[in-house]
C-alpha cells in the first residue's frame, strides 16, 4: 500500500510538471522547425541537424552555430562562441539549485541537461521552496521532445508551415516570460525595482550608440548587475517572503 | 564540411553547453550560501526574465508594434491571473489576428 501510494504521488507530480510545461512546448515548436529549415539551407545533413538538437538542446547557440557555419566558420570558432552564448546558464542553474538541494548529485546531473531559459523561468518562479525531481523531470521532457521533433520536421520537410502562423507563434515564449514575471514583481516591491533596473539597463545596452554587445552578453550582464544591485540595496527584509514550503 | 567535422562540432557544443548547466547545480548542492548570495539568487528571476523579454520581444514578429501588442495582451492576461497556457494562446491569437488585419 505504502509503495503504491508513493508511486501514484510520483505519477501525479510528473503529470503536473508536464501540464506546466505545455506553454514552453508550444513556444519551442515553431522555433525548432525554423532551426531545422535554416540548418538545412546552410548545408547541414539532416542527421547532424537532428543530432545537434538531441545533444545540445539550446536554441540560441544552435542558431548562432548555424549562422557561423553558413558564414564559413571552423570547428573551434563555433564551439568557443557557443560557450560564451551559454555562459548565462551558470546564473540560471545556480538559481535553480536553491530549490533542488535535497536531490542527490546523480539526479542533479540529469536534470541539469534540461535547464533552459524557459524551464528556469518556470522552476525559479515556483512558490514552493523545494521541488520534487519527478515534477522537474516531467517539466523538461515534453519541451525537449517538442524541440527535437520540431527540428526533425524542419530538417526533413523543409519550410512547409504557413509563415503567418509561424511568426505568430514566435510571440509564445515572450508571452510566457511576461506571464511569469508579472506575479513575481507584483508580489514584492524590491523585485519590481530590480526588474525596472533590468529594463533600463537592457534598453541602454541595446540602443546606446557605440555598444556592439551581442544578445547573449546583454542578457548575462543585465541579469548579473541588476541582481547584484538588488542584493546590495535590499539587505534586510527579503529572502524568505512569499515562499511557501509545501515542496516535498 | 565533412560528417566527422559536424560530429566534432556537435560534441564540442554539447560539452560547453552542458557544463555551465551542470556544474552550479551539482557543486552548489552541498554549499550553504551567505545571505548576500542568497539574496543575489533571489533577484535573478525578475532580472533574467526582464532581460530575456525586453527589448528582444520587438523582433518576435516582422512588425515590432504588433509584437509589443502581443506582449501587452500577455501582461493584461497575467494581471487578471489567467493561467499561463491561456496567456500564451491569447498572445498568439492576438498577434495572428493583427497580422491578418494589418499586413
Amino acid at each position: 500500500m505504502e509503495r503504491s501510494g508513493q508511486r501514484s504521488e510520483n505519477y501525479s507530480r510528473i503529470i503536473s510538471g508536464i501540464r506546466v510545461s505545455l506553454p514552453v512546448a508550444v513556444g519551442y515548436l515553431p522555433i525548432a522547425v525554423t532551426f531545422g529549415v535554416l540548418a538545412r539551407s546552410a548545408g547541414m545533413p539532416p542527421a547532424s541537424i537532428i543530432m545537434m538538437s538531441v545533444l545540445v538542446f539550446a536554441g540560441a547557440s544552435q542558431f548562432v552555430a548555424v549562422n557561423l557555419l553558413a558564414g564559413g566558420a571552423g570547428v573551434a570558432g563555433v564551439i568557443v562562441t557557443t560557450f560564451f552564448v551559454n555562459l548565462r546558464h551558470i546564473l540560471l542553474s545556480a538559481t535553480t539549485s536553491e530549490k533542488l538541494k535535497h536531490e542527490n548529485k546523480g539526479w542533479l546531473a540529469v536534470m541539469a541537461f534540461g535547464i533552459t531559459d524557459e524551464s528556469f523561468s518556470l522552476l525559479s518562479t515556483d512558490r514552493r521552496k523545494r521541488l520534487p525531481r519527478t515534477y522537474v523531470l516531467g517539466l523538461i521532457t515534453v519541451p525537449y521532445l517538442a524541440w527535437v521533433g520540431g527540428t526533425a520536421a524542419g530538417a526533413i520537410l523543409g519550410g512547409q508551415i504557413p509563415s503567418l502562423l509561424e511568426s505568430s507563434m514566435e510571440i509564445a515564449l515572450y508571452a510566457m516570460f511576461i506571464g511569469l514575471l508579472y506575479p513575481e514583481v507584483s508580489s514584492a516591491v524590491p523585485k519590481l525595482y530590480v526588474a525596472l533596473l533590468a529594463l533600463f539597463l537592457s534598453s541602454l545596452l541595446h540602443w546606446l550608440p557605440g555598444m556592439e554587445l551581442s544578445e547573449g552578453w546583454i542578457i548575462t550582464l543585465v541579469t548579473l548587475i541588476s541582481a547584484l544591485a538588488g542584493a546590495a540595496l535590499f539587505n534586510d527584509q527579503v529572502g524568505e517572503e512569499g515562499d511557501e514550503d509545501d515542496g516535498c | 564540411m565533412t560528417g566527422a567535422e559536424y560530429m566534432l562540432i556537435i560534441a564540442g557544443m554539447a560539452l560547453v553547453t552542458y557544463l555551465p548547466r551542470m556544474l552550479p547545480l551539482v557543486l552548489l548542492s552541498d554549499l550553504e550560501l551567505s545571505p548576500f548570495w542568497r539574496r543575489f539568487l533571489h533577484f535573478i528571476p525578475p532580472a533574467a526574465l526582464t532581460a530575456l523579454t525586453f527589448p528582444s520581444i520587438m523582433t518576435a514578429t516582422e512588425s515590432s508594434a504588433i509584437a509589443l501588442a502581443g506582449g501587452l495582451v500577455a501582461l493584461i492576461s497575467a494581471w487578471f491571473k489567467v493561467n499561463l497556457l491561456l496567456t500564451v494562446l491569447a498572445a498568439i491569437s492576438a498577434v495572428f489576428a493583427l497580422q491578418l488585419l494589418i499586413l
